[in-house]
């Protein structure tokens, strides 16, 4: 038996792995305060910080995976991201916000549908 | 393509605007956003689009969808725009070729039925204007629309049908115009037994578009003649007959599978209506109002006494002017209301006030308080008076059937052409459109006619008011009898035609 929290970091990993392939650093990974998470925070050959929220789903049955993230949560990613910045010293970097869906088959064969900028 | 436009039409009134649906497929999180000032409705059209679009075999984009309906500025209601949404999402998806010309209009169901909306016949005219080569209609409303010539109508009862058609290029053949519908005069003059007098009142109010009053006991047959008065009056012209249907398409009360009519329509709205249901009205929508569905035809009050305040006085306007104006906070609406009024009204509130009144209880206050509560300013624009008494013995023994429909008719069609081509020079049609002005100028009657009307005066039997009426009146009446100008028994005809007038004067 495969946990959720299992899924979770197999999509996470999944996604690492495809921003290492496109030429960025992964320089932070579940960081955690108390109002919440980041999963993957990146950084761009351009020197932009990319903050990531990754979805993974098993099955396409209960909607696609990135209509869970609802405006509420879309603006608590901002505010995550700022407090990271902040925190480490990054004020006033160029930065984004992305997200990514991970779907994990029988295959596990981990597609990921990559969205860039998205607030 | 990521960005499509498609075309539909919205309804301010009877007025159509031509609406460019943008859709908008971009990444981001998936949403959807409708932009364009929409109405409860149109913002759940989404939802409906949505599960029309994947029950119909289609891909919802998992994507940042935005729709914008321009103009802008034009508040925008009603379901009527799922349809063209539908399709706009298709084609920014690129799963559809490029078409131009084509106008979409008709709700979703969730399985992509497409379901009847109201006012599609003015929509269709309305994108005619627009320069639209090809409309796609709900199925149900197809017949409405059929009598439009000049523009292709494709009737459509599935999401899957319209998309078939635009992957295919080709449509189904135009069905051909159909010609009105000419066999709805089911009303027939020959069921009421006896009635001289109203009859001849009926005809000379049909041929000189005199509004009119009924007055007499229950059951003498005062709703039987209003309701028979269609069907004595010309057909309508094809332009007046879509002008109609046009408004009882956005009152939606045509009748799917039934094509448009030429005869004139008949409304009898109850005493107890208001006066937003007389003249029109609604918030998101302004709807006609029975003053405009009796537009070209009759507007028919039964026990016009037992209006509320109000009601009545509500018609002044529209009697005046020929349309409405009904002004809401999404603008104002004007809609054409050119009818023939007909009132009924019992004698007194107990109504045996006729014949000799024997077996009345009422006061003589009451009765006079009871035609009183009919307006002076309202009474002022009804030029024939009836009193409808109960058939005679006689009457009611013969069995052989009063003149029919068709007879009167063939006889009003010829007397209103006559009155045409006198009026027309005038700006005017009909003879109870003559001003004042002008029954004392050009519109006299012969010289015997006009002294009658004189001594009249002179013994005060008659008004300056009833003067002018009793005039107009004589005019249908020369016109009935052909004559070059009303003679003195036109004019003594149109005087008895208002007996007991002064009861109100």
């Amino acid at each position: 038996m495969v946990t959720k929290q299992e899924i979770g970091a197999l999509g996470e990993e999944r996604v690492a792995k495809y921003l290492l392939d496109n030429g960025c650093r992964v320089i932070d990974r579940n960081w955690r305060i108390r109002e919440g998470e980041i999963d993957l925070v990146g950084l761009t050959p351009e020197g932009a910080f990319l903050f990531v929220e990754v979805k993974t789903r098993s099955s396409n049955h209960f909607g696609h995976p990135l209509e869970a993230i609802t405006p509420i949560k879309a603006l608590r990613m901002q505010r995550l991201a700022l407090a990271w910045l902040t925190l480490n010293n990054h004020w006033g970097s160029d930065y984004r916000i992305d997200c990514a869906a991970v779907f994990i088959g029988r295959n596990q064969e981990g597609e990921i549908d990559y969205r860039k900028g998205v607030l | 393509m990521t960005l499509a436009k498609v075309k539909t039409v919205t309804l301010v009134g009877l007025e159509g605007h031509s609406i460019e649906v943008e859709v908008d497929i971009s990444d981001g999180l998936p949403g959807y956003t409708l932009l364009g000032l929409p109405d409860a409705a149109l913002s759940e059209s989404r939802d409906r689009v949505r599960s029309a679009l994947v029950n119909s075999g289609e891909i919802w984009p998992n994507k940042k969808v935005t729709v914008s309906l321009s103009p802008a500025w034009l508040p925008k209601s009603g379901s009527s725009f799922d349809l063209p949404i539908a399709i706009g999402i298709l084609m920014a998806q690129n799963v559809l070729p490029d078409f131009e010309g084509e106008f979409f209009i008709g709700e979703l169901g969730l399985d992509g039925a497409i379901r009847t909306v109201r006012g599609v016949l003015p929509a269709v005219l309305a994108a005619r204007k627009f320069g639209a080569k090809r409309v796609f209609v709900p199925a149900d409303n197809f017949s409405e629309s059929q009598s439009v010539a000049g523009i292709e109508v494709v009737a459509v009862a599935h999401l899957g049908e319209v998309t078939r058609f635009l992957r295919m290029g080709k449509f189904p053949p135009c069905a051909e115009v159909q010609k009105l519908d000419l066999h709805l005069r089911n009303l027939d003059l020959c069921d009421v037994v006896g009635q001289v007098d109203a009859r001849r009142a009926i005809e000379i109010a049909a041929i000189g578009g005199h509004h009119l009053l009924f007055i007499g006991p229950p059951g003498t047959g005062k709703t039987m003649l209003a309701e028979r008065i269609p069907s004595i009056l010309p057909p309508l012209t094809l332009d007046q007959s879509l002008e109609v249907a046009a408004i009882h398409s956005i009152a939606g009360s045509l009748k799917a599978g039934v094509a448009i009519t030429d005869v004139p329509p008949f409304v009898s709205p109850h005493h107890t209506t208001t006066p937003t249901a007389m003249v029109g009205g609604g918030s998101h929508q302004v709807r006609p109002g029975a003053c405009s569905l009796a537009h070209q035809g009759i507007l028919f009050i039964d026990e016009a006494p037992e209006c509320g305040k109000g009601v009545l006085d509500s018609l002044r306007q529209p009697l005046e002017s020929g349309s409405v104006t009904i002004t809401r906070a999404i603008g104002s609406v004007t809609y054409p209301s050119q009818f023939m009024l007909v009132l009924a009204a019992n004698p007194c509130p107990c109504g045996k006030f006729s014949g000799k009144g024997r077996s009345c209880i009422c006061s003589s206050l009451s009765i006079r308080r009871y035609l009183q509560k009919i307006s002076g300013p309202l009474l002022d624009r009804i030029d024939i008076r009836v009193h409808v008494e109960p058939p005679s013995r006689n009457e009611m023994a013969s069995p052989d059937l009063g003149e029919s429909s068709e007879s009167v008719r063939a006889r009003v069609i010829k007397a209103r052409e006559r009155s045409r081509v006198r009026n027309q020079a005038h700006g005017w049609l009909l003879n109870s459109q003559i001003p004042p002005s002008q029954l004392r100028k050009k519109f006299r009657a012969e010289k015997e006619g006009m002294n009658f009307l004189h001594i009249e005066l002179d013994n005060e039997r008659l008004s300056a008011r009833g003067f002018h009426k009793v005039l107009r009146v004589a005019w249908s009446i020369a016109d009935a009898n052909e004559h070059e100008a009303p003679t003195l028994k036109d004019v003594q005809d149109a005087y008895s035609l208002r007996t007991g007038m002064e009861d109100f004067e």
